[in-house]
């Protein structure tokens, strides 16, 4: 069985499968987007945030 | 003469393959060529005239109403201020927290003598410049109204976390009435409030002369400043070297501490930078992928319409 035709079986074929693949993936691309923007944001102000300072106020945790 | 040549030069361009066309031509042709010379001419004037109109009317509208009229003096208006390349303006920048530190430390002890800042509450700086036990230690040296006693009278309690940062007058008519008829604004949303924003209000804080220029006219009990409309300020200079001592060992000087209050009032004033700026790089990122994507669709949706070719074959019996 080819490549394409698997994929169709699995994902596509059924619908309760495929709106469920949808909404996953929009679930999961949301999350990742979100973490990977917070990561940029955190590289690019390097020594900027307060996280970054923190450190130098706090007493006891 | 203009519309005539064109037409009959598309007229050319456009049936030289269709032979249908062509009879349709020669008729036209014909027409043109029995119209006489002075109408030509009559044409060709009445475009120039036409022209002329054109520019003169167009030149008129932007003689009357084109150039800006300014209603004040440029001394009334104030000086442009200059422009400082701000860290924290960055499309994706955020501010730079130890110098929030710093310009609460300095509106506090400079500052909020004669400036409110009612729009800002203490939780707002946990987090941002202080920890919690920080800004509860501060808050608790201010006194607010606590809630009425069994008498109904009104106490006083230390502050919480949740109040505002106290004003330094119970309300307008106070902070005139100690400050010459002036009204210190509140200083909250002061950076949005000023054409120029940050770069305003550095200027007006690090712009006071040491005298005011010869000529210039400063009424009693204002004071120089350049950058202020109209120039005559009731603000005196507050910010001198040294006025303030750092915790982080900055040398304060009035740029340093000018510049870290400029950033803190900026944050005062727009909290939700931070995630304003997050959000638009998302938006950003998200609509160039689904750009990019719809592009793709539509050359895909497309191909076959773009690349198809109609033919046409004229019947030949209409030739004869």
């Amino acid at each position: 069985m080819p490549v394409s035709s698997r994929i169709y079986n699995t994902l596509f074929r059924r619908n309760y499968v495929f709106v469920g693949l949808v909404f996953g993936a929009a679930f999961g691309a949301d999350i990742a987007l979100d973490i990977y923007a917070d990561k940029f944001w955190d590289w690019k102000n390097q020594g900027r945030q307060w996280k970054d300072i923190r450190h130098k106020y706090v007493t006891e945790e | 003469m203009f519309s005539r040549g064109c037409l009959r030069q598309a007229s050319r361009v456009s049936s030289r393959s269709l032979p249908i066309r062509q009879t349709i031509r020669r008729t036209t042709t014909d027409a043109a060529k029995a119209v006489p010379e002075a109408s030509e001419a009559r044409l060709t004037a009445a475009a120039y005239v036409a022209t002329a109109v054109a520019v003169a009317s167009s030149g008129w509208y932007f003689y009357q109403y084109g150039p800006t009229v300014y209603a004040v003096t440029p001394a009334e208006h104030g000086l442009h201020p200059t422009k400082y390349p701000w860290v924290h303006q960055g499309f994706l920048n955020t501010f730079d927290h130890q110098a929030l530190r710093r310009g609460f430390q300095v509106y506090r002890e400079v500052c909020a003598s004669c400036h409110s800042l009612s729009r800002v509450a203490w939780r707002t700086l946990v987090g941002v410049s202080h920890t919690v036990d920080e800004v509860k230690a501060m808050a608790e040296e201010c006194e607010y109204d606590d809630e009425p006693n069994d008498q109904g009278d009104i106490e006083k309690r230390p502050g919480k976390l949740s109040d505002y940062i106290p004003s330094p007058y119970a309300n307008d008519q106070a902070a005139r009435a100690a400050n010459q008829g002036a009204l210190p604004p509140d200083l909250s949303l002061i950076v949005k409030a000023r054409h120029g924003g940050c770069d305003y209000i550095f200027n007006l804080l690090t712009g006071y002369p040491d005298e005011p220029p010869a000529g210039a006219v400063v009424q009693s009990g204002l004071n120089f400043n350049p950058y202020f409309p109209g120039t005559g300020i009731a603000m005196a200079r507050v910010l001198y070297d040294g006025i303030v001592e750092y915790e982080d060992g900055t040398p304060a000087t009035t740029s340093q501490m000018a510049k870290d209050v400029v950033e803190f009032l900026n944050w005062a004033a727009e909290p939700e930078m931070d995630e304003r700026k997050k959000m638009g790089m998302k938006v950003l990122a998200v609509t160039t992928i689904m750009l990019a994507l719809s592009i793709w669709v539509k050359k895909y949706k497309w191909a076959s319409l773009k690349t198809r070719k109609i033919v046409y074959n004229p019947p030949k019996d209409i030739l004869k």
